[in-house]
């Protein structure tokens, strides 16, 4: 067979730690060998061919379902009509072309802007009330040092992260609904009207407390690896020292955690303009849109049920564009740090 | 085949008699099972606290006693009412004056009228379906990709890892994305519940980064043997990743499971419906199941029990396997955390 006398490429990345990014093995070569690597293109393709071919269904269907749409953004500069053809592509290309009409009609209406001071609000207030809490959870799961108490309270915390949304929202509605448990015994002693699934005052705390039932659990998990890879050889010289328990977590847990919260943060800020979009949507009609709308759910409005797609698109468009612009920033801002960040300078 | 086999075995072998050998380190270790006579402490108990460490201050344990209990009470009593509400009699239902905290009576009739035909009945056959073929398809799909990319520097390596890299950062958006769903004729057909949700790039490096820990000597002498790329992932590389698959299976699964959004959107017929799109009609907007409403208005049947056990329905299969991979996931979120 041809292979053997092409040297594998796992020959060459002994070290299988190596991260994929800097995974071209021409840059440790000696400059010679990456003529001998033109040349030898038909016969890599020969003893690769089995691993190219074996990545083509996830290339295609990501081709067919995450790049091909974007093209599809273009429909934003239109007036697309569904109905000028019975296929969809054709009737892109058959729509009018606007430029930027769409974009001034998104930002001259009002209901944007509150979609958008709701997005902001509830990013805050997840950050604020929701970020800390798998933090808070890692130190007190790792404190506890019984191997099965600890087991049992880690498979709880995880179980809700498996629901569906749709689950965790009718289970609050068992919870603090009308017909839930808290309004049926504030009822038998005589106070009526106790809801909180319809309050728009309060639905933003309530969205924040689904989000922390459904998912503080899982977050943990990021920080007990962390945590579990501090050598205890470093506790032991800091209690010989006479750094007592705080001191301990103070010096030596929590400098362990910072690349880990810096790096949840800057993936945090850079998504912050997604802010659980089928929790609201599920709460959409139950609570009304005052409280309950925002970038996502205005896009899903005006397009799906509205089926004013090109407008719908370039909301899309435009949140799209925010979000990569602050992926950037923060990214930025933890180098600035010195952290680590999502991709490297 | 048997020499690979051998091989595949042997590498097992070896990796159960490391962590015997790191047990028995333990065992040594551990002070209180020097005594011959003591018998080994419970899995309850708790291991002997290094001899640096102060003891724990008494408000200090019971502090963190109380916040422990608390998390795990706000998880599991509101579905301690739902399963519990599930299973009581109209009459016990009645007398509460809607959910029951603490049974008095057990019946199955609500999940016995659900699940005797009709709406949910099928939608729940619709979920147990489109969760088997979708995990099935993704599961193949992700493992394939991932064995692919698993060989630094070979052919077009970069360029594939970097068209799957670059979705993690952008998405093409809702509105792009339904109307090429409804440009290539998905609407109306399950396909549309998979096709468009069925690659995904964390799985698969998770994936990846399993198979690349995997000793390179073990698959050179497996190629050496004359075995190719596709006997390698299915004899070798595979078996020894067992664990991982089991939880990028469940990941898919969950994920197919718990959907109903783009059910809303691409799905017209309400016959075709799932299970989690069945549970907003009944649970959150309360209306009654086709085909039970005769009997819930006459009274026969509690409307609460019927939802109650919808809901137990749809959150059931998660609560049951979730647990039997629970101690994989520390490795699988770990590597995906480091190599994606």
């Amino acid at each position: 067979m041809s292979h053997s006398t092409v040297p594998r490429p796992g020959a060459e990345a002994k070290t299988p730690d190596r991260p994929p990014a800097s995974g071209d093995a021409a840059r440790s070569r000696p400059p010679g060998e990456k003529h001998v690597r033109r040349l030898n293109l038909r016969l890599r393709f020969r003893r690769d061919r089995t691993l190219i071919l074996m990545t083509l269904p996830a290339v295609l269907l990501l081709l067919v379902f995450n790049y091909i749409p974007i093209l599809g953004n273009v429909v934003a500069f239109q007036d697309y009509d569904p109905y000028l053809s019975d296929n969809g592509f054709v009737a892109m290309l058959e729509s009018p072309w606007v430029g930027l009409e769409q974009f001034e009609r998104i930002f001259a209406d009002s209901a944007f802007w509150h979609a958008v001071r709701n997005t902001f609000v509830l990013f805050f207030l997840q950050l604020v009330l929701f970020f800390p809490v798998p933090i808070l959870l890692a130190l007190l799961i790792n404190s506890v040092v019984r191997p099965r108490v600890r087991a049992v309270a880690q498979a709880v915390m995880y179980l809700p992260h498996f629901f569906s949304w749709v689950l965790v929202v009718t289970v609050f509605m068992q919870i603090f609904g009308g017909a839930g448990i808290i309004a049926q015994t504030l009822r038998q002693h005589g106070v009526d009207g106790f809801d909180l699934m319809t309050n728009p005052e309060t639905f933003k705390y309530l969205v924040t407390v689904e989000m922390i039932w459904k998912d503080a659990g899982w977050g943990i998990i990021v920080f007990l690896a962390a945590l579990s890879s501090v050598s205890h050889d470093l506790y032991e010289a800091a209690a010989m020292d006479g750094a007592g328990r705080w001191r301990r977590m103070w010096h030596i847990t929590l400098p362990a955690l910072r690349p880990v919260i810096a790096l949840l943060l800057v993936l945090r800020v850079g998504d912050a303009l997604t802010v659980g979009f089928e929790q609201l949507l599920l709460q959409r009609s139950a609570v009304g849109v005052d409280a309950s709308e925002v970038l996502d759910t205005y896009v899903w409005w005006n397009g799906i049920r509205n089926q004013d797609f090109s407008y719908a698109a370039a909301a899309g468009l435009i949140k799209g564009m925010v979000g990569v612009a602050l992926v950037l920033v923060a990214n930025k801002v933890a180098h600035l740090m010195g952290e680590q960040g999502v991709y490297k300078k | 085949m048997s020499a690979l086999a051998d091989k595949t075995a042997k590498a097992r072998a070896d990796m159960a008699a490391k962590t015997a050998k790191a047990d028995k380190a333990a065992e040594t270790a551990d002070p209180a099972d020097r005594r011959p006579a003591a018998r080994k402490p419970g899995r309850w108990a708790a291991p002997p606290r290094p001899v640096w460490e102060e003891e724990p201050a008494k408000a200090g344990l019971a502090g963190k006693g109380v916040a422990l209990g608390f998390a795990c009470f706000a998880i599991l009593f509101p579905l301690w009412i739902v399963v519990v509400t599930s299973l009581q009699t109209k009459k016990t239902i009645d007398e509460a004056g809607g959910l029951v905290v603490v049974p008095r009576s057990i019946t199955f009739v609500a999940y016995q009228e659900l699940l005797g035909g009709g709406q949910v009945q099928r939608a729940a056959l619709v979920s147990v379906g489109v969760t088997l073929v979708g995990t099935l398809f993704s599961m193949t799909v992700s493992v394939l990709c991932a064995y692919g990319l698993s060989r630094t520097g070979s052919l077009g390596h970069r360029w594939i890892l970097m068209t799957l890299l670059a979705t993690m950062f952008f998405g093409a958006g809702l509105i792009p994305t339904y109307l090429l769903v409804q440009a290539l004729g998905l609407t109306d057909t399950y396909l549309a519940l998979i096709l468009p949700s069925a690659v995904s790039v964390f799985n698969i490096l998770v994936l990846r980064s399993f198979f690349m820990g995997i000793s390179p000597e073990l698959i050179d002498s497996a190629r050496i043997d004359g075995a190719g790329d596709w006997r390698i992932l299915w004899k070798i590389v595979m078996p020894l990743s067992r664990a991982v698959l089991a939880v990028i299976a469940l990941f898919y699964a969950v994920g197919y499971w718990s959907a109903w959004f783009n059910a809303s959107i691409y799905l017209t017929d309400q016959d075709m419906m799932p299970l989690q799109n069945v549970m907003i009609q009944l649970v959150q907007k309360q209306e009654r199941p086709v085909g039970l409403a005769a009997q819930i208005n006459t009274g026969q049947l509690s409307p609460l029990a019927v939802q109650m056990a919808v809901m137990v329905m749809a959150l059931l299969p998660v609560a049951v396997l979730s647990p039997f991979v629970q101690k994989h996931f520390k490795k699988g979120m770990l590597t995906g955390a480091i190599k994606g």
